[in-house]
């Protein structure tokens, strides 16, 4: 189980958390190579079967990281998408999926620390709660 | 007139003014030439941390508007420059401009810093107020602009070094020390900023010898995260955190000794900031700040202040000059002596220690500015500033240069960056007949059509350097590339950012028919915008292009693991070509732009913002709900710089009658206004209707009318308003008059600063002084706010004798009527005595409130107001006349109380930003937009609910037929509607679902085709 290596999807939104992102490499704080980023404009545009779409592959876990509340770009779609973000966690639950594979962050484009950090520990849960019962049934 | 104008302007300093000014000018259609005498724009805000009050991180929100003037194309950033020759008048300068270092070729220099790396010296960091080392070839600060090595001649020893690692071969040796050329330019701004008062003249604090006191701009370098301790705050003496910090206030400022009587105007606000932000990074720190007065006079600064010590209970001392500060040498330990408040009648003196003392510095004019202005012909002011007057605040005393930021007044960043744009306005007043003459629009080929085309992918990965190619196998990531479905492609480069390989990619682009193109390098927040135009140049969309972060989130960031970084390279390249198969070209909108302005409110800073845009050449609409035009400005009687604001209103509102650009609708309001940026029709009172392209709010401000002290009750209390009157008319009668501040403003009810009234009382009682010597005069305060250079006349009015007395925020003075005498009884807060006074005429100086017009304005034009009621603006600190929706802007006491210079400089500013829009032919609307397809849209609405920004409606299409319409001008591409709709009728282009669905695909499934 040690040798596990958990597969992530983050979704990054471009103003905050993707840039946050470029700082943690500009300030080359290093963190774990699982996961896959994929920026979006907005954390607001994050629909919930992107996140579904990932565990039915086979992810074992998903970040959802956009910028914190009151400095969205777009003004409210951290707001939005914290709404989704928790009915898609209940949605899991039923499906039986640990709601603590799908994480929501704010991490601002200063947070180069953060967002390294993030990636730190999500990897370290994930491999606690080792691999995705989807995982198998793919 | 005849003679010709140059359509260029030379921007001396690239701090935040000078960027914003230069930005608005090359937007509206004029050459600018961008000066610094550092390697990178940026001044002092880019060595800030974070930014009051909002405590935005100062590099984060400043970034982009550098990497705009860095890559605009009618901004030239000349940097390490210095300006050695002017010749010539208004209109046609001739400016010799000296480079010093240029041993790098800024054409050839990717940034990528494998020199600074393998430079074997190291020496001291201006940038880092020299709390780290650097090397002697570098970049002040990582997101510079231009990202352009440096070599510092003094430091470098000539080994060479760097020429041999540098892959670029950007560095050259060259036998001279400075290049010069001649520019040509129309116009002269001078924004050169300020320094640092040098805090070791201060003796008594021991800075330079006492290693635990550093200055606030020390400090503010150890709380940047990339600063040289990382974020960490520590004593220099032993490298310990320190758990109680002093901060020491006016250190270099109010200080006549120094012969620097003036305030500073943002340390206070500093100060506090710094407090708060030392508390966040170590909840055990204890911040006590010793102040003179708090100054937290700005747009919420006084609620700023009241959570500082509220919610982190941050000490704040008043009326406090700590004489001198000692060492405890055995702990390096800094140890103050002070006078406290007491709840009894005694203060106390008390001792206190300290692991660390920030001083705050003040600022001072730089000496080289004030050299070049000797230079130049241009007058300073007392203290070495840039002279300008109350009425023309943007203007020097030459003709065709003129000043923003703070080298004509010490001024925080909102101001500093509405001066920038006001500055902008100024020159293209004066070269508006040269607009369009020296800049140039780019031409692109036309556009190849794609459509029904096979995907036909070129991927180009990059090594940066050694910075991707020494983790990443590039070339076995290449391989795989070239392997994957649709890549008819692929090669590597050892910079693909370089302009060799932005030709090659055109070529390879025509060579192998490219319909798409995957760049795997570095980050699309910075480089997108150059590949796109490579595209564009090779004929192709620009919205054909996709990239692969594999540097700052792959090789950067996994520097011990080249086996997986590989993979997560390959993956991440096979994501974006997935992706890139599926991208479609989107046509860029262009919609045509009205060439007329809507000014709402005739005061100051309305009338101000249409001369302004008239003298530029377009149309103005004033609509004004009073009679007459004027606003507040028509209530002052009386300035002490002598100017004579009756006369220069009258003489304002002739030249707006008078000019045939100008409209003027008078005892009219706004009744509706529908439409976008350039783009509105708006409905008057009159049932008149105007289009126009953009909209200036300049509503004003009202009069508090007081509720406390007897007013309305005694005759003998009025407000500031009604006693200046009187003492225009001369109708003064009394023997003892006292001045109440903050009637109606800091107090529960509403508890932020009117920011004027100090500044009011202070004029009126050294008028009243002036005229009548043997008057009383009290002022009665909480904090004495003359900001700037205004302070010299609080000393002035402490001269004339004016008695000031502080009263305490729970104590407020009680007045009293016996038999028509006024009894006031207050209990001064420094001498902690009773007062009581008898006087003959009590003023109240009523706060500034917002126009009670402006919740009705804001509904109509759908923008947000502050929780008083003012406007609220895009952003407080770089966006200070601008609203979040565009083409409409902001000026004067709509936005928050403000001085007549402060209410022009935004006007100007306002006015430069819409003519930045009405200057435009058509405009180029955002491409990456939501779309509806009406078939499948049901009309429930619930776009148009989670629209922020009115860009979504439903309309009845067809009798009882609601359908979604998404106004692409308006739509900024979030996607939020395309989450929101339930039955998937909006697609958001460009991050379409099935787009980032198969992202999410090629991420977990290698191989999948």
């Amino acid at each position: 189980m040690n040798s596990f290596e958990p597969q992530i999807i983050a979704f990054c939104c471009n103003w905050c958390s993707y840039a946050g992102a470029d700082l943690a490499g500009v300030s080359r704080y290093q963190y774990p190579p699982n996961a896959r980023i994929i920026r979006v404009m907005c954390s607001g545009r994050v629909e919930p079967q992107f996140i579904l779409r990932a565990f039915e592959l086979g992810a074992d876990g998903v970040l959802v990281a956009g910028c914190h509340i009151g400095d969205c770009h777009y003004i409210s779609g951290n707001e939005k998408c914290q709404e989704k973000v928790k009915i898609t966690s209940e949605l899991l639950e039923l499906l039986g999926i640990d709601r603590r594979r799908l994480r929501l962050e704010w991490i601002s484009a200063s947070e180069g620390a953060k967002f390294a950090e993030t990636m730190r520990s999500f990897t370290e849960e994930l491999k606690q709660l080792g691999p995705s019962p989807f995982k198998e049934v793919k | 007139m005849s003679e010709e104008l140059v359509g260029a302007a030379l921007i001396i300093g690239g701090g935040i003014g000078g960027v914003q000014a230069a930005l608005d000018l090359a937007d509206s259609g004029f050459k600018v030439y961008l000066v610094d005498s550092s390697p990178s724009i940026g001044g002092t805000m880019a060595q800030l941390d974070k930014t009051f009050p909002t405590n935005d991180c100062s590099m984060c929100i400043m970034a982009p508007k550098l990497v705009s003037a860095g890559r605009h194309r009618n901004i030239e950033i000349i940097s390490n420059a210095e300006i050695t020759k002017v010749e010539g008048k208004a209109g046609q300068f001739k400016v010799t401009v000296t480079k010093h270092y240029p041993y790098i070729n800024p054409q050839k220099c990717t940034g990528c810093g494998i020199c600074a790396e393998h430079c074997p010296i190291e020496g001291p960091n201006w940038f880092d107020e020299n709390l780290a080392p650097r090397k002697a070839i570098y970049v002040p600060f990582p997101q510079a602009v231009p990202l352009v090595y440096t070599i510092e001649k003094g430091m470098c020893i000539g080994c060479g070094e760097c020429q041999k690692v540098c892959s670029a071969q950007a560095i050259e040796f060259k036998p001279y020390d400075e290049e010069s050329r001649v520019i040509e330019v129309g116009a002269i701004i001078l924004s050169m900023g300020f320094d640092k008062f040098k805090a070791f003249k201060k003796r008594e604090y021991g800075y330079g010898i006492f290693p635990n006191v550093i200055t606030n701009s020390e400090f503010e370098r150890m709380l940047s995260a990339s600063g040289p301790t990382g974020g960490h705050i520590i004593r220099p003496s032993d490298g310990d955190i320190p758990k109680r910090i002093a901060f020491i206030q006016c250190v270099g400022s109010r200080d006549a000794q120094l012969g620097h009587g003036y305030c500073s105007s943002i340390c206070c606000m500093a100060a506090l900031k710094e407090a708060i932000i030392a508390q966040e990074h170590e909840p055990d720190i204890q911040c006590h700040i010793f102040f003179m007065d708090v100054r937290a006079f700005g747009k919420e600064f006084e609620e700023y202040r009241i959570r500082a010590e509220e919610e982190y209970g941050i000490k704040i001392s008043r009326n406090t000059r700590v004489a001198g500060i000692e060492e405890d040498h055995a702990t390096g330990n800094l140890i103050i002596r002070y006078y406290r408040e007491t709840k009894n009648q005694e203060d106390e003196l008390v001792e206190e220690t300290f692991d660390l003392i920030v001083l705050s510095v003040g600022m001072v004019p730089s000496d080289d500015a004030q050299r070049l202005c000797k230079k130049l012909g241009v007058k300073l002011n007392e203290f070495g500033y840039c002279w300008t007057s109350d009425f023309s605040p943007l203007e020097t005393n030459v003709p065709g240069i003129f000043v923003c930021g703070t080298f004509s007044s010490p001024k925080d960043i909102p101001d500093t960056v509405a001066q920038g744009s006001g500055v902008a306005a100024k020159v293209g007043s004066l070269l508006s007949g040269s607009r369009g003459t020296l800049v140039s629009a780019t031409e692109f080929p036309e556009e190849i059509d794609v459509t029904g085309q096979e995907p036909r992918i070129g991927v180009f990965v990059c090594h940066c350097g050694i910075n991707i190619g020494g983790i990443i196998d590039v070339p076995t990531v290449t391989a795989y590339a070239k392997a994957l479905p649709h890549v008819v492609y692929a090669e590597d480069n050892l910079y693909t950012c370089s302009s060799d390989t932005q030709e090659r990619i055109k070529e390879k682009i025509k060579e192998h028919r490219l319909n798409r193109v995957v760049v795997a390098s570095c980050t699309p927040r910075t480089h997108e915008p150059l590949f796109r135009n490579t595209l564009r140049e090779a004929g192709l969309n620009p919205y054909l292009f996709e990239m692969a972060n594999i540097r700052d989130q792959c090789s950067w960031v996994h520097m011990k693991e080249k086996e997986k970084a590989t993979q997560k390279a390959k993956d991440l390249v096979r994501m974006s070509v997935m992706r890139a198969a599926l991208l479609s070209p989107l046509p860029t909108q262009k919609v045509p732009v009205k060439k007329a302005a809507l000014v709402i409110g005739g005061g100051l800073a309305g009338m101000t913002a249409a001369l302004e845009i008239a003298a530029q050449g377009f149309p103005v609409h004033i609509v004004e709900k009073d009679r007459e035009l004027g606003g507040n400005l028509r209530r002052i009687n009386y300035l002490i710089t002598g100017s004579d604001p009756k006369k220069i209103l009258h003489e304002m509102i002739r030249k707006a009658s008078e000019n045939p650009l100008i409209k003027i609708h008078l005892a009219t309001t706004v009744e509706n206004i529908s439409g976008y940026v350039g783009n509105f029709t708006t409905t008057l009172s009159s049932g008149e209707k105007i289009e126009h392209g953009v909209i200036i709010v300049a509503t004003g401000g009202v009069e508090y009318r007081p509720k406390e002290y007897l007013y309305g009750i005694s005759p003998r209390v009025v407000t500031q308003t009604e006693f200046g009157k009187m003492l225009a008319e001369d109708k003064i009668d009394a023997k003892t008059v006292t001045i109440i501040q903050c009637v109606g403003s800091r107090n529960r009810e509403f508890p932020n600063c009117s920011r004027i009234c100090c500044f009011t009382s202070i004029t009126n009682a050294i008028e009243l002084k002036r005229r009548h010597p043997e008057t009383t005069v009290y002022i009665l305060y909480k904090d004495i706010r003359t900001y700037g250079f205004n302070e010299v006349y609080y000393t002035e009015a402490a001269r004339l004798g004016v008695v000031f007395l502080r009263y305490g925020e729970d104590s407020p003075p009680f007045l009293n009527e016996n038999d028509g005498q006024l009894e006031l009884i207050v209990k001064d807060q420094f001498l902690m005595e009773e007062f009581i006074i008898h006087p003959d005429l009590v003023v109240l100086n009523a706060a500034v409130r917002p126009n009670p017009d402006n919740e009705r304005l804001a509904k109509m034009l759908k923008v947000p107001l502050t929780k008083d009621g003012y406007f609220l603006e895009a952003h407080m600190k770089l966006r200070p006349v601008d609203f979040a929706t565009e083409g409409v802007f902001l000026a004067g006491l709509a936005h928050w109380p403000k001085l007549i210079e402060e209410s022009i400089s935004q006007a100007c500013g306002a006015a430069a930003r819409a003519v930045t829009i009405l200057s435009k032919e058509e405009l180029e609307a955002e491409a990456v937009v939501s779309c509806i397809d009406e078939s499948r849209c049901r009309g429930c609405g619930r776009c148009e609910e989670v629209c922020e920004f009115s860009a979504a409606t439903v309309r009845e299409v067809a009798p009882g037929v609601l359908k979604a319409y998404i106004n692409p001008a308006l739509c900024k591409g979030c996607g939020a509607c395309a989450v929101a709709c339930c039955s998937g009728a909006i697609t958001t282009k460009h991050f379409t679902d099935e787009q980032i669905l198969t992202m999410v695909e090629a991420a977990l499934r290698e191989g999948v085709a």
